[in-house]
């Protein structure tokens, strides 16, 4: 076995890998049965896949043809950095929304979520109440 | 043995594509249609880096770069508009 046939091995389990970790998290996108419960399968799954086919890339790019690029280090930091921020950003539309009676969603082992202190919202920015932990009245 | 595994790879992510429009049609909710976008960037981006190996040019991860901020800041704006009902405060 030469070098690039090794290469090529490795490139092709990586991209076969990352291919089918997407295609696990879009299928539990469809699968899986409420919001929270469907956050998972895409910010995890398919993150981890997508990060399987870049470093698969910048291997071929690298062993094969034999240039080094930045670019898919780049989109890979790019992409872990913005979808946690992302996801959080759903997650909080969706309690908004189940607090504003605007959605409903089926009981879950979890129950309803928490109701934050002093009648503020968990989703929306709005300034803190007092006796809450970060006002700024009593700091 | 790279075209096998970018025909595998380009069929696994053109299903999981399906999937997502599959629940950007069905919904229920504003969420589940904001989060089936933001997946389906994060699929049309791998399907963009398999392009760039399958022809052999690094000219395309200059387009995957782009998707990926411009979908981060589109996903980032429609749930500060529902959140909020302004984008830019």
């Amino acid at each position: 076995m030469t070098a690039a046939s090794a290469a090529e091995w490795i490139v092709s389990a990586l991209i076969v890998i990352g291919a089918g970790l997407a295609l696990v998290g879009s299928w539990g996108l469809v699968r899986l049965p409420s919001l929270m419960e469907r956050l998972h399968g895409p910010t995890k799954a398919s993150t981890l896949g997508l990060g399987a086919i870049l470093i698969g890339s910048a291997a071929w790019f690298h062993l094969v043809r034999g240039v080094w690029t930045s670019h898919e280090l780049l989109v890979s930091v790019f992409l872990f950095m913005t979808a946690p921020i992302s996801a959080n950003m759903i997650a909080k539309v969706h309690l908004h929304r189940l607090r504003a009676r605007e959605a409903s969603e089926p009981a879950g082992p979890a129950g309803a979520p928490a109701v934050p202190p002093g009648g503020a919202d968990w989703a929306t920015h709005e300034a803190p109440h007092e006796g809450t932990p970060g006002d700024f009245v009593g700091d | 043995m790279i075209e096998g595994a970018l025909t595998f790879g380009f069929g696994a992510l053109g299903l999981a594509l399906v999937m997502n429009l599959w629940r950007l049609f069905k919904g229920p909710g504003v969420a589940d249609r904001i989060l089936a976008l933001d997946t389906m960037v994060i699929n049309v981006i791998g399907i963009i880096v398999l392009t760039g190996i399958a022809q052999n040019s690094g000219t395309s991860f200059e387009a995957a770069l782009l998707l990926a901020m411009v979908g981060f800041v589109g996903t980032v704006a429609y749930a500060k508009f529902l959140l909020r009902g302004d984008i830019i405060e």
